[in-house]
């Protein structure tokens, strides 16, 4: 992949050896997290997820070019895993989302990511419309949005890419294509050459990178910050890898996916990709992948526990409607659910 | 005190909020340079800039989706929608997000939103430019539902809209724009949301309506409180949230009740509040609510419009069957 020619990014500095090594961490660490949460649905313990495998380097890349005290986070709903570096708390506030537990929405204040977005394309606007707010306030910082291939079919995307161009605002549009949008293939997406195009009509650059490589990715959204950041605006990056699970815990991929499309891809597995090439510089080996699975693991154990622990509130679905007090006729509704359910 | 138009009114008291309070942000299509179609932001880019009143693309989802972000960046977005007809451009924004986002993030954000539109009929405009869609938009929990009728009332409710930490659809009725005028109290005038307003007295049968058709309601009863009948109107305000105490006051006390609407019959506004008073009010009744409201059909081009926007003639017809039915 190349980027277009449009862009002419700005130099930036490539990953030391520490936060190559924090990079691969971060993307094993994602891929066993979303493995215990996708088999704690299978035990009933967490509702529908959606699996990070092949979004790891797009993702974590992305999230070491930010700046967690400045910038923010649109994700979708697959994303999470690989955001710990906004916050060590994301992986227990995701957790408590997938619980269904009302808590789930909320990051703590400090950790700058919006809730997961399940209606397609409509983080978009949102992330415009806080790029818009940070750079009417002179505060510094980006907000980087995450959507996928089939999300970019909405119009939300088009109407917020516009907007996002006509403002010049600080906001990077990550779109991780990985080929499947549930069962539907990019051929029956699009019809437009790549991803990255689509940003022609709304004024900025676009750019297609190999999402498989979480250094390249790291590049290319260091640059468009940096862009973003001198009041440059907007930049599109699509991030080409390949979806190696189902779309979710609910979805059977057999009945769709090309087996041998599916065994080629998986040869080209960014977690095994990354940890090899980490491995020949000797950054990277078995037992530094061993304990860091180890450490993933207790973990997301530690965040289940938590979860599970946090207790459930008898009139969480009163509180946060509105704000302050309740109306008489939503107080009415409560008093009766705490009769019933006391 | 000074005599407004509601248009004045609204124009007034925007320029207010955006002195009051800097992180108000007014936009929408043709709000700067050209003040609005009906000329509601009429010189504000001129005195707060274009960075705070701001001309949108023609895109009803991101004006009403980019105040999501507005408002979690800490600013106070008053976003215009031309015509209210036009917010189903919207629709996914304004009910799967806005009205959530205070709910799904479990009270991270405060969603202090203000969405200004027009609504209403008899003014002979284009096909989705007149429809009136409170019900609807009632049926999404987290909004609140505002809707002014009268200058003094436009300025109150608005200036306490802004200042709401919650969304809030401020619509307004395009035909009284410039056809209604009163006198608004100078300085800081708030209304609070959810109370309504007495426009006329009376105790044999109580009108509920809100918005233009409060001042249709106003001149029915005029006419028949000419005839010697004693009837009242009160103006909600607010739907959502409703002042079910002043609403059961009113309707307990007079016994009978017309309820005044613009939208369809079917699933409108106006049979939550038949259903309300039921509930509330089952034993005061004195003879069986009546409703007078749009016709079941999509609203009508120009030449039908007068058949069907609900004329004083109508409620007048309306309130007698309810004057004239004995238990």
């Amino acid at each position: 992949m190349e980027e277009s020619e449009t862009m002419n990014a700005p130099a930036v500095s490539a990953p030391t050896d520490a936060e190559l090594v924090d990079l691969c961490r971060r993307m094993v660490t994602a891929r066993v997290w979303s493995t215990r949460l996708f088999n704690l649905q299978r035990q009933g313990r967490v509702g529908t997820m959606a699996p990070i495998d092949g979004a790891e380097a797009a993702v974590a890349g992305t999230a070491s070019a930010l700046d967690p005290a400045t910038d923010w986070v649109f994700p979708q709903y697959r994303e999470p895993v690989a955001l710990s570096r906004m916050g060590d708390e994301v992986i227990d506030t995701h957790t408590l989302y997938l619980l269904g537990h009302p808590a789930g929405g909320r990051y703590p204040d400090h950790v700058h990511v919006f809730p997961t977005q399940i209606s397609l394309a409509a983080q978009v606007p949102h992330a415009v419309g806080m790029a818009w707010g940070m750079k009417l306030q002179g505060l510094p910082g980006v907000a980087a949005v995450f959507l996928g291939d089939g999300a970019s079919s909405e119009g939300d995307f088009y109407e917020a890419a516009n907007l996002a161009g006509v403002l010049r605002v600080p906001v990077i549009f990550v779109l991780v294509n990985n080929h499947w949008a549930i069962s539907t293939p990019l051929s029956r997406q699009t019809a437009a050459a790549s991803f990255a195009d689509k940003a022609v009509a709304a004024g900025f650059p676009g750019v297609q990178v190999d999402g498989r490589d979480p250094v390249a990715v790291h590049e290319v959204v260091s640059a468009a910050r940096a862009r973003a950041m001198a009041g440059e605006g907007p930049t599109l990056i699509e991030c080409d890898t390949y979806r190696l699970g189902p779309h979710t815990t609910a979805d059977d991929p057999t009945r769709y996916v090309p087996p041998d499309q599916l065994a080629a891809e998986s040869a080209r597995d960014p977690l095994v990709t990354f940890s090899r090439r980490l491995c020949q510089l000797g950054l990277w080996s078995d037992e530094e992948n061993e304990r860091t699975r180890t450490t993933a693991l207790e973990r997301i154990d530690l965040a289940v526990q938590r979860a599970e622990a946090t207790p459930l509130p008898h009139d969480a679905f009163f509180r946060h409607v509105y704000a302050g007090s309740l109306p008489l006729r939503l107080r009415r509704q409560a008093e009766e659910v705490a009769e019933l359910w006391p | 005190m000074a005599v407004s138009t509601i248009v004045e009114a609204i124009n007034q008291t925007l320029a207010r909020e955006m002195e009051r309070d800097g992180r108000v942000v007014v936009f929408g299509q043709d709000v700067g340079q050209n003040g609005g179609v009906f000329r509601a932001t009429d010189g504000l880019q001129a005195r707060f800039g274009a960075a705070r009143v701001v001309d949108m693309p023609l895109a009803e989802g991101v004006i009403i989706g980019s105040a999501v972000g507005l408002a979690a960046a800490g600013m106070v977005p008053v976003a215009e929608i031309q015509f209210l007809g036009f917010v189903y451009q919207a629709m996914h924004q304004l009910a799967g997000q806005v009205a959530r986002l205070r709910y799904r993030s479990d009270g991270r954000f405060d969603v202090p939103i203000t969405v200004r539109a027009p609504f209403g009929g008899g003014v002979r405009t284009p096909e989705l430019h007149s429809e009136a869609l409170e019900g609807q938009l009632a049926n999404i929990p987290g909004l609140k539902i505002v809707l002014p009728s009268s200058a003094a009332d436009a300025a109150g409710l608005l200036a306490s809209a802004i200042r709401d930490p919650d969304p809030v659809l401020f619509l307004e009725p395009l035909r009284g724009y410039r056809a209604l005028r009163d006198d608004v109290p100078e300085g800081d005038h708030l209304v609070p949301l959810g109370k309504l307003r007495r426009v006329v007295e009376g105790d044999d049968l109580v009108i509920v309506t809100w918005s233009y058709m409060t001042e249709v309601s106003r001149r029915a009863a005029e006419q028949l409180n000419g005839e010697g009948f004693s009837v009242g109107v009160i103006d909600l305000r607010t739907l959502v949230p409703l002042d079910l105490e002043g609403l059961a006051s009113a309707v307990t006390a007079a016994g009978r009740v017309v309820v005044v609407e613009e939208a369809p019959l079917t699933g409108g506004f106006g049979s939550e509040i038949v259903a309300t008073i039921s509930e509330e009010c089952f034993y005061d009744l004195e003879a069986a609510p009546v409703r007078v409201s749009g016709y079941d059909v999509p609203y009508p081009v120009g030449m039908l419009e007068d058949h069907y926007v609900p004329s004083v003639e109508r409620v007048v017809r309306a309130c007698r069957r309810a004057l004239e039915a004995a238990p």
